[in-house]
């Protein structure tokens, strides 16, 4: 366990940046109210302003799921320590 | 209402009671550390919580009993903005911590910090801003756990025990629950909220569940649901003249739906009791990894929020047993209208373990934040570990038991009032917090302003909210957004107002050259994980790991 160093410099960027992208979508979904305020579509006698928001939660977990893929990829000498 | 007695439901509520009562009991001996006089075990259960029970212990924690009666309370009573806006909140919550609570944890884990107060004062070398830190979060917790015993009482009313009758007929059910939990919190410490945790969270899934495919059919379909839920909200209140709620947010609405959620989102990991469970966790990814798993518990949220509609299209009627109407109780109402005896019972139970959890954990990360911030800080600088623990835990009675007070004594709508407030509040410490995780460049007393400001905005602009029916002050979260000129939520406004003055003053402190205090922390502290060689260790752990 002794062995595994913190190394700043090993950390890759672009995936950092692709991680916090991915944080930023669900924010962008459902802070943006005005795109899903409305009724139409119904699907199953749920009003579209109900089941978009529901959808968030799947779509959500796949974005944070990815994102945690991506840090460990990006920053590998750690990526051990997480179970 | 029956006017008697559920005997059934009670029957089972009592059952499921004393069987988590047991579990409480017996945690003390769950994955034990050698040495549990200290904080490290008594308040964070030895920091070896893995993947799944650190998921039971945060979704036990932050979806409370409170969550679960006034959600669909809210849903019921004025709609959307009011009750939805908790499922956006719960979801973007979820990316919003994987960004910094990692770092929190690592630099945790590095210096053995047990609170966000402790991490404030040794990253600005600052103990008024680390005690600014820990009496917001002390004020913000009390009326939370408060709100669970609310919780509790609005199950024991619909079974018909403890609504009427002399003072001690209604208070002897909270009291013995009460004294029950703080037992066994005194004997195990968070591990007992943890191993509960499970039970609780089997229940709520089980019980929502079954509501959720059952009830709508049994009350006409979902849209049926939408349809009631649109023309009761949609209906003119004669006397307010307004529409009675929202169904579906307008144009002026959008800024207090995304800034009831954001707000509420940025604030929920700055309580202390999420801070003590994520602290608890084994390694810096187990909070990001419960990141993407945790949602499970925003669905059911939400789902349970639509019950309050469900409710609107069954006719639920949510009387006390005083007589007066009372939205608190339209879910465990609900439930006893439409459920079999027995599984009302489950229900109930399901709410009322669901408060024991939180009580529990917000009064173990109370006494933790009193005892290593104000305790240690200021008044005995060379405490023991051992003497750590003992404070914490008559710390924790003390704090159980003045939430228990505090319902028994006030109108309820107190403990509402405060909890909204400490939403506000608790929102004051993300600036010195979150913002403290990536730089040293606020300066300690810019932060100790503009923490004051954001605490006297919020406060102020809360009070000055009246309600014009009934005259009531705090009659809401909302506000005039200064500026922008639309309805937000106070706290986020407090917090722009916050961080905007924290940067204006550091500038200033710069200029005139007041000296920032030591920071104790250094860049690789932020990313240290499981098996750091440089942790300080407060407590040699021998439990292998599982």
């Amino acid at each position: 366990m002794g062995s595994r160093q913190i190394d700043v410099g090993t950390t890759n960027k672009p995936l950092m940046a692709a991680a916090a992208v991915l944080l930023l979508i669900p924010n962008v979904g459902l802070l943006w109210v005005g795109s899903y305020a409305r009724v139409e579509p119904v699907v199953a006698g749920f009003p579209f302003f109900i089941w978009y928001q529901f959808a968030w939660v799947f779509l959500c977990s796949a974005c944070t799921a990815t994102a945690l893929r991506l840090i460990r990829l990006a920053r590998p000498r750690r990526a051990g320590g997480a179970r | 209402m029956n006017a008697g007695i559920n005997y059934t439901a009670l029957g089972v509520l009592v059952a499921l009671f004393v069987l988590v009562t047991v579990m409480g009991f017996w945690a003390s001996n769950w994955r034990r550390g050698e040495h549990l006089e200290s904080l490290d075990e008594w308040g964070l259960g030895g920091r070896t919580f893995g993947v799944w029970i650190t998921w039971f212990l945060i979704g036990g924690d932050i979806y409370t009993a409170y969550t679960f009666v006034a959600v669909p309370a809210a849903m019921f009573a004025t709609g959307a903005v009011a009750g939805f806006f908790a499922v956006p909140y719960t979801i973007i919550l979820y990316p919003i911590i994987f960004i910094y609570m990692a770092r929190l944890w690592s630099v945790s884990y590095r210096h053995g910090y047990v609170t966000s107060a402790d991490f404030v004062r040794g990253r600005y070398g600052s103990r008024e801003l680390s005690l600014a830190v820990s009496v917001t979060g002390i004020l913000a917790t009390m009326p939370y756990i408060a709100l669970q015993l609310v919780g509790i009482q609005a199950v024991l009313e619909v079974v018909g025990v403890g609504g009427a009758g002399s003072f001690i007929a209604k208070a002897l059910p909270l009291i013995i629950a009460f004294a029950l939990l703080a037992a066994y919190t005194h004997s195990a410490g968070l591990r007992a909220p943890a191993m509960i945790a499970f039970v609780k969270d089997t229940l709520i899934y089980i019980v929502i569940l079954a509501a959720i495919v059952y009830l709508p059919a049994q009350v006409g379909g979902w849209a049926h649901v939408f349809e009631a839920a649109r023309a009761k909200m949609t209906a003119i209140n004669p006397a307010t003249g307004a529409p009675v709620g929202v169904f579906i947010p307008s144009a002026q609405q959008y800024w207090a739906y995304a800034t009831l959620a954001l707000g509420s989102a940025m604030a929920l990991f700055m309580y202390p009791h999420s801070i003590t469970a994520t602290l608890s966790s084994r390694s810096r990814n187990t909070i990001r990894h419960n990141a993407t798993i945790l949602p499970a518990y925003s669905f059911v949220l939400g789902l349970l929020a639509l019950l309050g509609w469900v409710a609107i299209a069954a006719g639920t009627k949510p009387i006390g047993l005083d007589g007066k109407v009372n939205v608190q109780l339209v879910i465990p109402q609900l439930f006893e209208d439409y459920f079999p005896p027995w599984f009302a019972g489950v229900a109930f139970a399901a709410v009322a373990i669901g408060a024991l959890v939180p009580a529990a954990i917000m009064s173990i990360a109370a006494s933790n934040t009193f005892t290593r911030n104000i305790y240690r800080e200021w008044i005995n600088p060379h405490a023991t570990h051992a003497q750590e623990a003992s404070v914490s835990k008559v710390i924790a009675l003390v704090v159980k038991a003045s939430a228990l007070i505090f319902v028994l004594t006030l109108d309820k709508q107190n403990a509402i009032n405060f909890q909204l407030l400490g939403g506000i509040w608790i929102l004051q410490t993300f600036p010195a917090i979150v913002f403290g995780l990536y730089t040293r460049w606020f300066h300690s007393w810019g932060l100790l302003v503009g923490w004051a400001a954001g605490m006297v905005y919020g406060t102020v602009t809360a009070y000055n909210l009246v309600n014009p029916a009934t005259g009531n002050h705090f009659a809401g979260s909302l506000a005039m957004i200064p500026v922008i000129g639309q309805l937000g939520y106070i706290a986020l406004t407090a917090f722009s107002i916050n961080a905007l003055l924290a940067a204006v003053v550091t500038v200033v402190m710069n200029v005139v050259k007041v000296p920032h205090g030591r920071d104790e922390t250094t860049a690789t502290d932020y990313l240290a994980d499981e098996g750091d060689p440089r942790a300080e260790k407060r407590v040699e752990h021998t439990l292998p790991a599982i």
